[in-house]
């Protein structure tokens, strides 16, 4: 199962909190609060970022690593804690595997090595494993400066053998926590929409498992796994995908090298979108359903980063024309020739509820009394768990050992060279969501269209003013946009958002490396360089 | 990478055993007399809770559950036998033997004099919680005469502390032009009454932004950025929380205050449904107020355990396109 | 944290201001937030935008709070204004000694208030400056590099020009502060004007250092027990029995602060600026002491900033002492360690209330804080804190070298020891007086050559602005916390001040109100806007013009009173109305119709 392992109110009550690629102050930012109600309670706060950003002003302690290199300083922590002597053993011996290949393979990882991959001072490394290995309680969360690589699998590993090393994971207060980027990103794959799982994280090639679905839906499951999003579209250039059927997603803006994304799309015999707005991948589609609004249109459920199955509801009708997912999914079943009749969400949810054991507790009824709950959930008398793992600290432990994984660092695969010599990575900003198509219809006061933005050491060394209009180009393709100085960069590090697609199509630059386990693109390392545009218009900034 | 010893992952991970939470240590009780009536209440328990966990009604202007108490507006003060002076519900814990009186003839005063001097300086006409506080202590806050003409626009932010001129005529009052400066906020500080809410929601107790501070002193005391400095040069990030928390609609959303300028903005006419953020996975709690099938104000309870009332700018605010799309 | 600021930034001057405060390497950074402004404010006489976020980036304090902070003090400026500022002192005290008259004269040749004929100097009234025994008195603050503040009493118009233009006076000495001077049986004043208040050595060698040499030997128990034994009782207006309060610290956690209360705003008071002024030596013994008994290794001291003499002399005597192991890591080779820091308030009375001086010191606004928890629980920087005023601590230097057994012995049971008293108004030699605790009213006019003016005593003011008006009547009453206490008034900050029957009583009243309006921190509602609508209803009855009947108006008076007494946080709201209805009580202010004499 995958999930944060704590709940945010633990936040608040812990000893440590790591922040690692993360700007929670602005891509999550109520999580932040409880941050700061941790660090007002005294806890201390560590923040991993190549960029200083704001939730890296919250700390004296801010880890300012080069793109790419988590591994190496997660490994070298590792090897810190191991040297002196500070990893938990008896969790270790109780509940771990794998252990002693994993101490012999950190041992190349000394934090000089580490402080010449990730540019982050020996020292720093050091009092961060020290301070970590130490806390009675401890926290690391991290976003998409994880998983939006193309090992991101290894990245997160790496960061699981520093709480499995240090036994900070399955108890009250110590955790690991993907801050999941999407309301439903959680619940998407708790319901099975991953290539290789059922609803309720149940394996698709477990035969018994697969058989209950089976028998329950009264049709065949393919015994195997399917593509994730990378891999669909490697299909389609293969040749050996060729009907699309988009469902809540913006490939065409949103996935990394948009010039070959968008040439696949356009090759598919059949594009269709269901979508609450004409997005750009819409505007390309065959047919297009036009969607209610999940969050306020509809009934339904979402999964929050603490696991909290919480109720969405209907507080307005859509417009006219425009349907429920539910209703829009019956039809297209019925005229593909299956009647699933007009079922309400709460129908569905409950047969959801009889084919996944760790949703069985979780009626309408109790989700609305209990302010939703936290999987898993078995039965209608259970609380939910608020953290998980806990089986871990069972003598002996209750099912399988955590393994500890022997990851390596690898270099990001954009590498930078002469031609081009800037890092240019990407991320959010806080009034502004994924691709815009929601957040740009609100007037925010905060926003500034989109900008490149460069530490002002580079701005000198490029002859580029603030606001002056810039060219950048990767090997891909080249965008302009204006400049803006963000002393949180250090040089050679740019940043932009994926916000504004119409006025700067970030994605033409970035490169679609990806991660062959969890399928997501490389967006937050890119090679770019930076020219003076020779434009003296501006660019129209977003509306 | 390597993994060999990794569990497979088609077999389903057993039930484990319960989340151990830490252990809570019962609170010991604590016995007081309030109106005559013996209370129990564990330790640490305001006067206020006391109250309430009997049925007594205490006013209250600037308390808030999930802010910090200033107990500045003293609307809740209560008297307890052997205290000089009067002390304010919400923050003064309870002590063993306490003897409170919740309506003595004192405690009776002081509220309705809060509420004159409050109502006679301050416009409450979008506070409707004070007529109801006024019928039930008899306040006749017009006994104070009639008010001095308003404030001209940034004067009482530019006031000195010190010296003061009075008008020459009428109750001094906080009346002052309205300041629009973006397009998600109105600030009409004609209606403040300083109960610092905002503050502390911008504040420790929340956001933590600290883009507004109570400048000033005295009657000259007021909510502002450094210099009086527009909002949109500020450090705000218009999360609403102040919004959220303000009692009287000085704060107001920009769209509540253009329909209620225009007569259109009609509670009766509107239905508020739960649901939960569509924007990053915290999964915050939004209220949905909708009038005539249109979004027109975001709220979020301050009972839910992951907002407790707060909430960052999309949520707040990211919903236009909802309406947009009709 | 993530600070955002405004594209101001700091003129030069104003970033070297800053850069030359000198800093601690350990404690709460924001402390020298209004050091900070200080330095600014004498600089360049404001506190700019480009300033304040420079001082804010330093302290990592949000730039909206800085604000809030500096827009609270009374001597800092958040508006451009010309670097030379006479402030004019208009209270009750100048008043009778001629300040409208003063206000007047200036006002014809400088132009109205705050104006500037060549933008270079500009005049303002201020709230009592302490300088009562001196009326009328003003103080000049000129900004700039060489930047100056001196206090002039009795200030004339000329002198106030000249003092703005950069003229340099000579103070007067304290002979004219301190009629007892050199008199036998003094104790607090012995060494006023007598020992030379800039030389530890003259001091030691006056019997200086004799106390705390013998508390070192007694240790700290000890010395607390005499203290309970002395039965020494606050000076600062409440009154609390010392030695318990030193009692209960010595429960409390580590670190414990002890803190120096030298915020003497109280209108007509001035005792502690002539004990500062004159005996700066002792009061750090007394310090230290009480550091030494109570646990504390650092003390602060808080002294108003309308006191520039006894500032400086303050500051040269700490930096002396600490040269001369008389502070430091091993006071006289005891190895007893304290230090104290010299906090300067910035022109806000409320900031004598203890909570909110704490608050002060700590950089942010003069708001008082809730009480309970104390602040031998939690004061300063959270802290277990011992709060005393100057008086006080200066008490303890007889306790620990006679014992608190003689020093309970002077006096009367509950009152014991000597006590200064302000002498100020009309009475013909105005002063700081130094009496054992028992003599009456009248000894004390007596001792002060009787009332001045027209010679007919019309109403004393005891205690302050926050005290109370006893009349010709009340002349036996015991200048005791007893003896006043039961003839409905209060010792307080021990300000006798006499009008004669010239003065228009109705005008001091309305000033007091003013006073109190101007001075309320603003934070909690009956203060903010009774204070208000209490001089509002004063100003109406003054005028004749009551809105329904002078009776409606009298009870709107004492309802707005009573609530300001039972409802407000603090002392300030709290005594905010006592003076006044004392006042309406035993004279007759407004009689009970308007008449042509009350108009």
């Amino acid at each position: 199962m995958g999930g944060g392992t704590s709940s945010y109110r633990e936040i608040e009550d812990t000893d440590l909190i790591v922040l690692w690629g993360s700007n929670a102050r602005e891509t999550h930012p109520i999580f932040f609060h409880h941050v700061l109600k941790g660090v007002h309670n005294g806890a201390k706060l560590f923040v991993i970022d190549p960029r200083r950003t704001s939730s890296a002003q919250w700390t004296e302690k801010w880890l300012g690593l080069h793109v790419g290199t988590d591994i190496a300083l997660a490994n070298a922590m590792a090897r810190e804690i191991l040297a002196s002597g500070l990893e938990n053993r008896s969790f270790i011996e109780n509940a771990t595997s794998g252990f002693d290949e994993f101490a012999q393979h950190v041992q190349r990882y000394t934090l000089e090595y580490a402080e010449n991959i990730c540019g982050v001072p020996s020292g720093l490394i050091r009092e961060l494993a020290h301070a970590y290995a130490r806390s009675d309680r401890a926290q690391i969360c991290w976003t998409l400066g994880i998983t939006e690589h193309h090992n991101a699998v290894d990245n997160v590993l790496a960061l699981i053998n520093l709480g499995l090393l240090t036994g900070h994971v399955g108890r009250y207060g110590s955790g690991l926590n993907p801050l999941r980027g999407q309301n439903n990103v959680q619940g998407g794959g708790d319901m099975g929409a991953l290539p290789d799982r059922l609803p309720g994280f149940q394996h698709v090639e477990n035969d018994e498992l697969r058989t209950k679905f089976e028998k329950a839906w009264g049709v065949k499951i393919p015994p195997q796994r399917g593509w994730h999003l990378s891999g669909m579209f490697d299909a389609m250039e293969r040749g050996e995908l060729k009907a699309l059927y988009v469902i809540g997603e913006n490939p065409a803006n949103s996935e990394a090298d948009a010039h070959r994304t968008i040439k696949l799309l356009q090759g598919l015999d059949i594009l269709v979108v269901q979508d609450m707005l004409m997005s750009k991948t819409a505007e390309m589609a065959d047919v297009v359903f036009p969607a209610a609004a999940g969050w306020c249109e509809t009934e339904g459920t979402v999964t929050n980063s603490e696991r909290r199955v919480q109720r969405v509801r209907r507080a307005l009708a859509p417009p006219a024309g425009v349907r429920d997912d539910i209703e829009v999914l019956c039809d297209l079943a019925r005229g593909m020739g299956r009647d699933l009749g007009q079922p309400t969400s709460e129908e569905i949810w409950n047969e959801l509820r009889s084919l996944s054991p760790v949703h069985a507790g979780m009626s309408y009824g109790r989700l609305e009394e209990m302010h939703g709950l936290q999987w898993p959930c078995y039965d209608q008398s259970h609380p939910g768990e608020q953290y998980l793992h806990g089986r871990l600290w069972a003598r002996p432990v209750i099912g399988p050992l955590a393994p500890f994984s022997c990851v390596e660092q690898e270099p990001p695969v954009d590498t930078l060279d002469g031609e081009f010599p800037i890092r240019l990575t990407t991320g959010r900003r806080l009034d502004s969501y994924n691709t815009g198509v929601q957040t740009s219809r609100y007037a925010s006061p905060l926003r500034h269209g989109e900008t490149l933005d460069l530490s002002p050491e580079d701005g000198k060394k490029y002859g580029l003013e603030e606001g002056e209009i810039a060219r950048v180009v990767s090997r891909r393709g080249s965008v302009v946009a204006p400049v803006r100085f963000d002393s949180g960069l250090r040089p050679g590090l740019a940043f932009m958002t994926l916000h504004f697609p119409d006025q700067v199509a970030t994605n033409e630059l970035t490169i679609d490396a990806v991660d062959p386990k969890s399928g997501t693109s490389e967006f937050k390392a890119t090679a770019v360089r930076i020219e003076k545009a020779g434009i003296t218009e501006p660019v129209p900034a977003a509306v | 990478m390597n993994v060999q010893n990794a569990p497979d992952p088609k077999i389903p991970v057993p039930r484990g055993p319960l989340p151990i939470l830490p252990a809570q240590r019962p609170a010991s009780m604590v016995e007081i007399t309030m109106d005559g009536k013996s209370v129990s209440v564990p330790q640490g328990s305001t006067l206020l809770e006391a109250a309430r966990s009997i049925g007594i009604d205490t006013p209250t202007l600037c308390f808030l559950q999930n802010l910090t108490p200033v107990n500045v507006c003293r609307l809740c003060v209560v008297e307890v036998e052997g205290s000089r002076a009067l002390v304010p519900a919400c923050s003064r814990q309870a002590e063993p033997g306490m003897v409170v009186q919740t309506h003595s003839e004192r405690v009776r005063l002081s509220r309705r004099l809060v509420l004159e001097m409050l109502v006679s300086s301050v416009d409450i006409s979008t506070a409707p919680q004070f007529q109801k506080y006024m019928r039930r202590f008899g306040a006749r806050p017009e006994r104070f005469g009639e008010a001095a003409p308003p404030a001209a626009t940034d004067e009482r932010d530019t006031a000195e502390p010190g010296h003061h001129h009075p008008p020459e005529a009428g109750a001094a009052t906080v009346a002052q032009p309205v300041k629009i400066d973006n397009e998600l906020y109105v600030r009409d500080y004609g209606k403040c009454i300083l109960c610092y809410k905002c503050v502390e929601a911008c504040g420790v107790d929340a956001q933590n932004t600290f883009a507004i501070a109570v400048a000033g002193r005295g009657f000259g005391a007021r909510i502002s950025t450094e210099y009086n400095t527009p909002l949109t040069d500020s450090a705000c990030v218009y999360c609403g929380n102040c919004i959220g928390v303000c009692p009287t609609g000085a704060l107001m959303f920009r769209r509540e205050y253009e329909m209620r300028q225009a007569g259109t903005w009609d509670e009766s006419r509107q239905t508020r449904t739960d649901t939960i953020c569509p924007y990053c996975g915290v999964g915050c709690t939004l209220t949905v107020h909708v009038q005539e099938e249109r979004i027109v104000k975001v709220t979020s309870p301050l009972d839910q355990e992951i907002t407790q009332g707060h909430l960052c700018i999309k949520g707040r605010f990211g919903w236009e396109w909802v309406n947009q799309k009709k | 944290m993530d600070l955002h600021f405004t594209g101001a930034t700091p003129a030069a001057e104003e970033k070297a201001a800053v850069d030359g405060v000198p800093l601690a390497a350990i404690g709460v950074r924001r402390r020298y937030l209004l050091p900070f402004l200080h330095a600014i404010q004498d600089r360049v006489g404001w506190i700019s935008p480009g300033a304040l976020n420079y001082v804010s980036r330093v302290l990592d304090v949000p730039p909206a709070e800085a604000f809030g902070v500096a827009d609270f003090y009374g001597l800092f400026s958040t508006q451009q204004q010309p670097p030379a500022v006479a402030h004019v002192c208009d209270d009750i005290a100048c008043k009778a000694k001629g300040a409208d008259r003063l206000r007047a004269e200036l006002q014809k040749a400088q132009g109205p208030e705050g104006s500037s004929k060549d933008g270079k100097s500009t005049w303002r009234r201020t709230p009592c400056l302490g300088l009562c025994e001196r009326a009328p008195a003003a103080l000049v603050r000129v900004a700039g590099e060489r930047h100056s503040e001196q206090a002039l009493a009795p200030a004339s118009a000329s002198d106030i020009r000249a003092a703005l233009q950069g003229t340099q006076f000579t103070p007067p000495t304290l002979r004219a502060s301190v009629p007892q001077m050199g008199q036998a049986g003094l104790t607090l004043l012995r060494r006023v004007g007598q020992v030379n208040p800039e030389s530890l050595a003259e001091y030691r060698a006056s019997g200086g250092s004799l106390a705390l040499r013998r508390a070192f030997e007694m240790g700290p128990a000890a010395v607390v027990r005499e203290m309970i034994e002395s039965k020494l009782a606050g000076r600062g207006g409440a009154a609390f029995p010392c030695g318990q309060k030193w009692n209960s610290m010595l429960s409390a956690a580590l670190p414990r602060y002890l803190i120096c209360n030298a915020d003497e705003s109280e209108p007509g008071t001035f005792k502690d600026r002539v004990l500062m002024e004159g005996d700066p030596y002792a009061l750090i013994e007394s310090m230290i002491i009480a550091g030494f008994a109570t646990g504390c290794e650092q003390g602060y001291l808080y002294i108003r900033g309308e006191y520039p003499l006894a500032r400086r002399r303050l500051e040269h005597a700490i930096r002396e002492c600490r040269t001369q192991f008389f502070l430091g890591n091993n006071i006289l080779g005891s190895g007893t360690r304290f230090d104290i820091e010299l906090h300067v308030g910035a022109g806000a009375y409320i900031c004598g209330e203890e909570t909110a001086l704490m608050n002060s010191i700590e950089g942010k606004r003069g708001e008082p804080r809730n009480k309970p928890p104390l602040p031998t629980q939690v004061g300063l920087f959270g802290k277990p804190t011992i709060i005393q005023n100057v008086e006080t601590l200066l008490n303890v230097l007889p306790i620990v070298t006679e014992g608190g057994k003689a020093f309970a012995a002077i006096g009367t049971e509950p009152s014991t020891g000597t006590k200064l008293f302000c002498l100020s108004g009309h009475v013909e030699k105005p002063g700081v007086y130094e009496v054992p605790f028992g003599a009456t009213l009248r000894q004390l006019l007596d001792l002060a050559g009787g009332i001045a003016g027209s010679g007919k005593l019309q109403a004393v003011l005891i205690g302050g602005a926050a005290g109370a008006f006893l009349g010709p009547q009340d002349l036996d009453t015991p200048m005791t916390f007893e003896g006043t206490r039961a003839a409905g008034a209060a010792l307080g900050s021990a300000v006798i001040m006499p009008f004669d029957d010239t003065v228009a009583l109705r005008e001091i009243l309305i000033r007091i109100a003013s006073f109190f309006r101007d001075e309320s921190c603003g934070q909690c509602v009956p203060c903010r806007i009774g204070t208000v609508r209490q001089e509002e209803i004063l100003q109406r009855l003054a005028a004749g013009k009551p809105l329904l009947s002078h009776a409606t108006e009298l009870v709107m008076l004492n309802e707005v009173g009573q609530a300001m007494r039972d409802a407000s946080i603090c002392g300030l709201g709290q005594t905010a109305s006592s003076a006044i209805e004392s006042a309406l009580a035993r004279f007759p202010v407004f009689p009970g119709e308007p008449s042509e004499a009350n108009r």
